[in-house]
């Protein structure tokens, strides 16, 4: 398959480390001391679980090349199983939960990785696809997944870490960034290895990389799961912390949609494209809400919202994929070179 | 016969017929996959903004002939407006790319549809009574029939097109060699311009049909969900392999949906076709038709 | 790739078919006066009777090649006279229909290819084969992708073990980039690099693992001739340092004059002449069926400035 758009390869932390540490102190200490709950729970939060989404999706779409239709059915696979070890296992405490939850969506993405070592492009496309639909599916007819509750739907426990309760906006907000930002340590350290360096073999040039000795089956399969964990941990977030109430219809097609747009935009094969990606998805709707209500009034209402933001978004990936392949992670990269050259 | 027997044979033959119209779209995503290699997930798009266009044409009171007319335009507009703005600049783009900014432009002409025509369903009468034909003990939709004539006719236009009109015959220069093509003075983006018209009025006869059946509202643009299974079975640069493989996932997801689903559970038409074109897939990963690319090195 | 030199078809029968008649064979016996190269025990790489064909298009016929070790072997021919068909086959990207390739100790009807890195094999590629989204650097280390030990979780939490083999791969990578001479550009991704130093990128990551097989196709096509005679020093300096078995793929005659121990030459698919560079050149099956030859520097030159242009 034909290579993807992508970033340059950003060397290792040095310059950005200063940025990092200041980026967490700013997280960790600062924010959720002067941050409204409104921040917490409409921005940070969400904005915290898809840029999770989006770096898994990233791992297998970004850096080994496959693309992948069917995030959202991984993040469903993460939610409930989340749901399910909470709801059967009552002491298991919560980082257990998650990480278990994400090696179940990890056993998941393995299956749905095996078409990969005979499928390539679209037909790849086509079938992560079939897991989307399949999962789609399960969830609503096999009762068990959500404690047989009507269509699906399943509520989330209060979030309880080392007895300490963490059930307020802040404290899910400060869950949401610990997950996060641990989980990003890992995949940075993936990339970086010569694993990561794999990953990017495979996509680049199969045929080299087989020869060259990358154990090209195995190494896609891995792919599959580490990115489905991630992005089932990510869903599991976006159930537990985020929206407290899920069903299965927020996971679907849409939503997989939106991870890979996130990914798009952000830029794919970097890290940081996916945390770009999700701050832009998650702060749209409220600007163009804005701008809507400023320049039509009370002609702007949900409804029209939505559509605006469905043609917003369309254009906005075909500018992307027409000016800049590698989305805001190349822009913020030429704007950084171009700061540092007036500086210097 | 015996009822079961019927039973039997009813169901395939509405699998058969709704393959018919499974195929009609995907014969829209061959058409401009065959000449510029671009799988254009904005195909459903299309099919629902036509739809839209033209039940909201003819609820305002226009004729049926003048509403029909009225959307061809537009979805000429539209053709060749995503041709030029979209499809040119990404040229020498892999794939992929194209795949993803059509992704994009689905979701522009979607979002822009509903918000000139409203969100809200609409029926669309063809003035088809939908009443069934009893063929020998065997019950037919007349409506289904009706849909596969339709499609039957559109594909014999289109292969009349393709051989005896200039047109045609460069549509398949371009799709057989563009760069012989080239060569031999055919203006490859006149061409695609024709396409992509082609495919909007493709779109426009599957989004009448479907839109009768369904009624007109947002999920008609998710047909295409249903085309891609089609075209991997049948390969994406096949007409002959959309109809071929149309039938099949047709019937097999019509035959599954009664005899499988009440023993898993209902609704497995969601993902049945698709499991069954994987399947299939993994055996002969160039599909029904499809050409083996020999990979140089 | 316009071939340095240009071969003109004048034999009394023109365009002489694949199979009909016999073409004449030179006997597969090692040359008179031998050479350690031949002796069964050091020879590395062995072509026995092997055929391939796609479909009805034969590509090549019953060739036999025999490389020792630190012997240069340069298969020379016009395009399309199997050149890179045997290469891929060797390497396992093509099955063969008839034939055996020994490697080392190891026999194969197919060559399977995910094992060749670890049968010692490494190629460069016609088309360039590099990873172009990663780093100079990057693409080196990626040649060592076989004698990688550590498991993931190991790379992840940073063990010593891990540790300790990245920095033994690393310094290899920065030996092999040093002696090539990519230490300016070796951060910069391998697909921004201009076309010659590509190729020496891609010389390098097949370099790094310490092949006991080089299989190099058309190495230098499209470079000036100063490129070259870098490209030679290279490809020589590989032969001294670690005793490889180098096979080469090469158009311009003047190098493979200067540079291989001995030559085959294929047309067409089969093998008719091999030898040391004088005795191919002098031979007359390859006089008979290239007449013409055009010498030296200034027509390689004329013509790969055309073809780097």
């Amino acid at each position: 398959m034909d290579a993807l758009p992508r970033a340059a390869p950003r060397p290792h932390l040095p310059a950005g480390a200063l940025g990092l540490g200041a980026l967490l102190v700013l997280a960790y200490g600062i924010v959720p001391l002067t941050g409204t709950s409104y921040l917490f729970e409409a921005l940070l939060t969400p904005f915290l679980a898809l840029a999770l989404a989006g770096l898994g999706l990233n791992l297998l779409t970004g850096y080994a090349g496959l693309l992948s239709l069917g995030s959202a059915a991984f993040m469903a696979v993460g939610a409930y199983a989340a749901f399910n070890l909470s709801l059967r296992l009552p002491g298991l405490p919560l980082p257990a939960s998650l990480l278990l939850a994400g090696f179940v969506a990890a056993l998941a993405g393995l299956a749905a990785g095996l078409p990969a070592l005979r499928l390539r492009g679209f037909y790849l496309a086509v079938s992560t696809l079939a897991v989307q639909f399949f999962v789609a599916w399960a969830l609503n007819r096999i009762g068990w997944i959500s404690d047989d509750s009507p269509s699906g739907v399943i509520t989330a426990p209060r979030l309880v870490v080392a007895g300490l309760s963490f059930d307020d906006p802040r404290g899910r907000y400060l869950v949401s960034l610990t997950v996060v930002t641990l989980l990003t340590l890992v995949a940075w350290r993936l990339v970086s290895s010569p694993t990561g360096r794999n990953l990017v073999a495979i996509r680049d040039n199969e045929t080299a990389a087989r020869l060259v000795g990358v154990k090209v089956a195995r190494t896609k399969l891995l792919a599959f799961a580490v990115s489905s964990f991630v992005i089932g941990i990510a869903g599991a977030l976006w159930a537990f912390a985020y929206l407290r109430t899920v069903e299965p219809a927020g996971f679907n097609l849409d939503r997989s949609f939106q991870i890979l747009f996130i990914v798009i935009i952000g830029g794919l094969g970097t890290l940081r494209g996916a945390f770009l990606g999700a701050g832009f998805i998650v702060v749209l709707p409220l600007l163009l809400a804005r701008l809507g209500a400023a320049l039509l009034g009370d002609g702007f209402d949900s409804g029209t919202l939505e559509m605006v933001q469905r043609i917003v978004l369309g254009a906005l990936i075909v500018a992307v994929l027409i000016r800049e392949p590698a989305g805001l992670a190349a822009l913020l990269d030429r704007a950084g070179r171009r700061l540092g050259r007036r500086a210097a | 016969m015996s009822p079961d027997l019927a039973f039997l044979i009813e169901v395939v033959v509405g699998g058969l017929l709704s393959g018919v119209m499974y195929a009609l779209v995907a014969i829209g995503f061959v058409l401009i996959y065959k000449t510029s290699g671009v799988l254009n997930f904005a195909q459903g798009a299309m099919v629902l903004f036509a739809a839209l266009t033209f039940v909201s044409l003819t609820e305002r009171g226009l004729p049926f002939p003048a509403a029909l007319a009225a959307t061809l335009a537009a979805m000429g507009v539209v053709g060749l407006a995503v041709e030029r703005t979209v499809l040119r600049p990404l040229v020498n783009q892999p794939p992929i790319t194209l795949f993803m900014a059509t992704l994009g432009v689905a979701y522009v002409i979607e979002g822009a549809a509903q918000l000139a025509w409203g969100t809200q369903v609409h029926g669309l009468d063809l003035g088809i009574d939908d009443t069934p034909i009893d063929l020998g003990g065997v019950l037919v939709s007349r409506f289904d029939l009706f849909a596969a004539a339709t499609a039957g006719l559109m594909v014999a236009l289109l292969s009349a097109f393709f051989r005896y009109t200039r047109t045609g015959l460069a549509f398949r220069a371009v799709a057989d060699d563009p760069l012989a093509a080239l060569n031999t003075g055919l203006r490859l983006p006149r061409i695609w311009s024709a396409v992509w018209i082609a495919a909007g009025i493709v779109a426009l006869v599957a989004g009448l049909l479907w839109g009768a059946r369904l009624g007109v509202q947002f999920s008609l643009s998710l047909v295409v969900l249903k085309a891609l299974p089609v075209l991997v079975l049948g390969g994406f640069d096949s007409i002959a392999g959309a109809i071929v493989a149309g039938l099949i996932v047709g019937a097999v997801e019509k035959v599954s949906e009664v005899y499988l689903g009440p023993v898993i559970g209902g609704g497995i038409e969601g993902w049945i076709a698709y499991v069954a074109a994987l399947g299939f897939l993994l055996v002969r990963p160039s599909g029904l038709f499809g050409l083996r690319a020999v990979e140089r090195v | 790739m316009q071939p340095a030199l240009r071969l003109v078809r004048t034999g009394r029968d023109g365009n002489r078919p694949l199979l009909s008649g016999p073409a004449p064979r030179p006997a597969a016996v090692p040359a008179p006066g031998g050479s350690p190269h031949r002796d069964r025990a050091g020879r590395v790489l062995s072509v026995e009777g092997l055929s391939l064909a796609f479909g009805g298009t034969v590509a090549f016929a019953e060739i036999d090649l025999a490389v020792g070790a630190g012997e240069i072997h340069a298969v020379i021919g016009p395009n399309g006279a199997g050149k890179s068909s045997l290469i891929n086959a060797i390497t396992g990207l093509y099955a063969p229909q008839a034939g055996r390739v020994r490697i080392g100790a190891e026999s194969f009807a197919r060559v399977p290819a995910g094992r060749l890195a670890a049968l010692g094999v490494a190629r460069t590629f016609q088309n360039l084969a590099l990873f172009t989204g990663l780093s100079v650097r990057d693409n080196v280390l990626a040649g060592l992708a076989a004698a990688r030990r550590a498991g993931l979780g190991a790379q992840i939490l940073g063990l010593p073990s891990a540790r300790r083999e990245a920095r033994a791969h690393r310094d290899a990578a920065e030996a092999v980039i040093g002696r090539l001479g990519l230490g300016a550009v070796a951060d910069r991704p391998a697909g921004s690099l201009p076309y010659g130093l590509q190729k020496r990128v891609e010389l390098g990551r097949a370099l790094v693992a310490r092949p006991r097989l080089l299989l190099l196709d058309e190495p230098m096509a499209g470079m000036t001739a100063t490129e070259k005679a870098e490209m030679t020093g290279f490809i020589r300096a590989a032969r001294e340092t670690s005793g490889a078995a180098i096979v080469l793929i090469e158009h311009d005659i003047g190098v493979v004059m200067r540079l291989s121990d001995r030559v085959t030459v294929l047309d067409h698919g089969r093998r008719i002449a091999t030898g040391t560079p004088a005795e191919v050149q002098a031979d007359p099956a390859v006089i008979a069926a290239y007449l013409g030859l055009a010498d030296g520097d200034a027509d390689a030159d004329a013509d790969t400035g055309a073809a780097a242009a």
